[in-house]
């Protein structure tokens, strides 16, 4: 009976196998998974990006969204590619992460062939590790001052070219609001959180006083200088003054937050506010503008840390083909103009930026060619696979200082110690 | 009738004991082998991998170092001895001391408060079912909701709890809770203390309810003071019940990590043991580092556990109540 039993239900499970792979095989939809981290709208316009791959292949793609914070996706991707987990097809990853990611990832050189000579020659350098192409360009990233022309005007100030005369313009608009009756009312909101936002906005500060970008390109150190101290102490004066003390643990969603609801005088942020804070819901809509950031003094030049996101083919994926196929489309011209268009982001591939539609429904984008172009990277390249040390080290020693955990030139001081360490004897090897 | 079938089976020779002894082994068996799979190997791993220098980048290519994880040595060209190592990382000693620190005033607010949710809910009163379902809502909403609930209640700009405060004239302008290192470790505790409060309300109540009533009545009788009763009646015997109660708390509150993680990220001045083992292992790849300073963590809960037990002379097996 019970022999029985069992002969017709193997009979039943191989009548089901042999189905499936019949039709498997006429049909194939696979289904790939992208993982990425989410601001603002990213998750709805994702859909709008690859409804046109879905329905010319017929495969489904799901989207894994993630913290905004770059420092918490890191941690959870660096745990998944150490363990080969291949439920995660695309990584969308920061422009800092090649060097050390670069081992769990397929070269795209070979797919990418069309795309690269329409790229900007230093991106695709910088995702480029040993020769291999570790991940497609997806977009660029590089922050701009956002200042509300309206209250610019109404206060009779200039837009400030140093930080001095930033925080004397922040000071004297948040005054005058604050006695108009907005309590709540700041002149400068920016990132202030321990975490990598930290490690760019400082590595602003430190660089437009001329005091370096914390390890040069040829790996020396070069944090501990009196320009870097005077850069720390300048922005320490902003906290509780005219940035509010809670922005130390603030990220680029917070600080979006106090400025998009009227509540802020300046911003530092990346380009995607731009389209949000001209969105039906914003409260400063049509009231803004961008500028390069300031300067510590005459003489020095802007800076802007060097940002963007990249896409990147899981070496452990089990749909590698059909996720290379994906990638390319998401980093093709037609996805980069789209995001362009709905959340200003600057494209990777040069023809864009002469695009008619773009320069008028997007005027920061054309506006911000150069600055990306002369863009600060951060030191991941020479720090090899010590990156995120390093830039721990250094966002640590920046945030004790704004919150008066020891002075700047002693915290400077100690962090220069303990990059040395980091260093060894053999340049950061 | 187990013993019936027993006695009947091919080891009639052993003895009832024996049999039985064999019978439980196998009934216990698969709890242990569970043990062992999810618990023991673990553990064994963690602790010898804290002996390699394996790299999150090559798991399997780490070989063995010794003590180096905790404390190494070289001696530099000036002749001067350079420490390294976690014995000497003065994060990880910070990150103890704020563990340390978190652990003892959460657990004892948690427990007096605690105390006192159980004493009334121990009472007789309408409603007592409902109360008692509706304190445990805290304890069952998952940390990581509960946490950026509290982050947004707490937030400088628009958070309901600075809003308040300044309405009520309680503060004078709106505090960063969680941002300011002098105020992050009170929004950890005040949010783990929210969380845990009911649960070890919970544990207290267990342990009352197995006071025997007449003596309440006995005591009434005499006409003695509540106060009194409370604490020489209610408290002697409610202590194995609230000892117990404490060393649970204690060890989930030393090795405390998804509050602080969501709360408060990176701050030095809440990060705890938990934290800076994971950051180690996971944002630096220093795996084998991350994993001495979880063998660290490890072996100060077992000194912990071991030292209460024995000063505090509590009963964690239950056989003295038999």
């Amino acid at each position: 009976m019970e022999m029985k039993f069992a002969r017709r239900f193997m009979r039943t499970a191989a009548v089901a196998v042999l189905a499936s792979t019949a039709f498997g095989a006429t049909v194939r939809a696979e289904t790939i998974t992208v993982v990425s981290g989410a601001v603002g709208n990213a998750v709805e316009n994702f859909k709008a990006y690859v409804k046109p791959w879905e329905e010319k292949t017929g495969n489904t793609v799901t989207l894994v969204p993630m913290p905004a914070s770059t420092t918490d996706q890191f941690g959870q991707y660096r745990l998944w590619l150490a363990a080969g987990n291949s439920d995660i097809d695309i990584y969308q990853t920061d422009v800092i992460w090649a060097p050390q990611l670069a081992n769990h990832f397929v070269d795209l050189t070979e797919a990418a062939k069309d795309l690269i000579p329409q790229e900007f020659p230093s991106i695709v350098q910088s995702q480029t590790v040993g020769g291999k192409l570790v991940a497609l360009p997806l977009f660029t990233d590089a922050p701009a001052l956002y200042y509300r022309k309206d209250l610019l005007e109404k206060y009779n100030v200039a837009v400030p070219k140093t930080w001095t005369e930033l925080a004397a313009a922040a000071k004297t608009i948040q005054d005058g609001e604050r006695a108009a009756g907005n309590a709540d009312f700041w002149g400068f909101v920016w990132q202030g959180n321990a975490y990598e936002g930290l490690t760019c906005d400082a590595l602003e500060w430190v660089k437009s006083y001329g005091g370096g970008q914390i390890v040069e390109p040829d790996g020396t150190i070069s944090i501990n200088n009196p320009k870097a101290v005077a850069a720390l102490e300048e922005a320490k004066s902003w906290v509780g003054t005219i940035s509010p003390p809670g922005v130390l643990a603030y990220q680029e969603e917070e600080a979006r937050g106090v400025w998009q609801a009227g509540n802020a005088a300046f911003m530092r942020n990346w380009p995607y506010a731009y389209t949000l804070g001209n969105g039906a819901d914003s409260a400063i809509a049509g009231k803004f503008d961008v500028t390069t950031l300031p300067i510590g003094a005459e003489g020095d030049s802007s800076a802007a840390t060097l940002g963007g996101w990249n896409l990147a083919v899981s070496k452990y994926s089990k749909h590698q083909d059909a996720a290379i196929s994906l990638a390319l489309w998401l980093a093709g011209p037609e996805v980069q103009k789209m995001r362009a268009l709905n959340e200003s982001n600057l494209p990777t591939l040069k023809a864009l930026y002469d695009d008619p539609d773009i320069a008028a429904k997007q005027p920061i984008i054309p506006q911000w060619k150069n600055v990306f172009l002369n863009a600060v990277p951060r030191p991941s390249a020479p720090t090899l696979s010590h990156y995120n040390e390093v830039s721990a080290k250094f966002w640590s020693a920046v945030h004790d200082t704004l919150s008066g955990n020891g002075s700047a030139a002693d915290n400077l001081a100690n962090l220069e110690a303990d990059l040395m360490d980091i260093k060894g004897d053999n340049n950061w090897q | 009738m187990t013993t019936t079938s027993l006695e009947h089976g091919k080891d009639r020779g052993a003895s009832l004991q024996q049999q039985r002894a064999r019978a439980a082994f196998w009934f216990l068996a698969p709890m242990l082998v569970a043990l062992f799979c999810v618990a023991a190997w673990p553990l064994l791993r963690t602790i010898y991998f804290s002996f390699t220098n394996t790299s999150l980048d090559n798991l399997y290519g780490g070989h063995l170092i010794g003590f180096g994880n905790y404390l190494r040595w070289r001696t530099m060209p000036s002749g001067a001895v350079r420490y390294y190592g976690t014995l000497v990382d003065p994060d990880w000693w910070n990150a103890v001391w704020n563990t340390v620190r978190f652990a003892i005033v959460s657990v004892s607010f948690e427990t007096v408060l605690g105390m006192i949710v159980a004493l009334v809910l121990n009472a007789e009163f309408k409603g007592r079912g409902l109360v008692r379902a509706a304190i445990l809502i805290p304890w069952a909403i998952p940390t990581i909701v509960s946490a950026k609930m509290w982050a947004w209640m707490l937030n400088d700009q628009y958070g309901i709890i600075n809003d308040l405060a300044v309405k009520l004239h309680l503060l004078d302008h709106k505090l960063a809770w969680t941002a300011s290192t002098d105020t992050a470790m009170i929004a950890v505790l005040i949010v783990d203390i929210w969380k845990t409060t009911p649960f070890m309300a919970l544990l207290c109540l267990a342990g009352l309810q197995m006071i025997p009533r007449d003596i309440y009545e006995a005591t009434k009788i005499d006409g003695i003071n509540p106060i009194r009763v409370f604490f020489k009646v209610t408290l002697p015997l409610v202590r194995p019940a609230l000892m117990v109660a404490v060393i649970f708390r204690m060890l989930d509150a030393l090795r405390i990590f998804d509050l602080v993680y969501v709360l408060t990220p990176n701050s030095s001045a809440t990060k705890t043991m938990s934290v800076i083992s994971r950051e180690n292992m996971f944002d630096f790849a220093h795996f084998a580092y991350g994993a001495a300073q979880s063998t660290l963590l490890f072996t100060m809960l077992a000194i912990f556990v071991l030292l209460f037990v024995w000063i505090g002379k509590v009963d964690l097996t239950g056989e003295t109540n038999r």
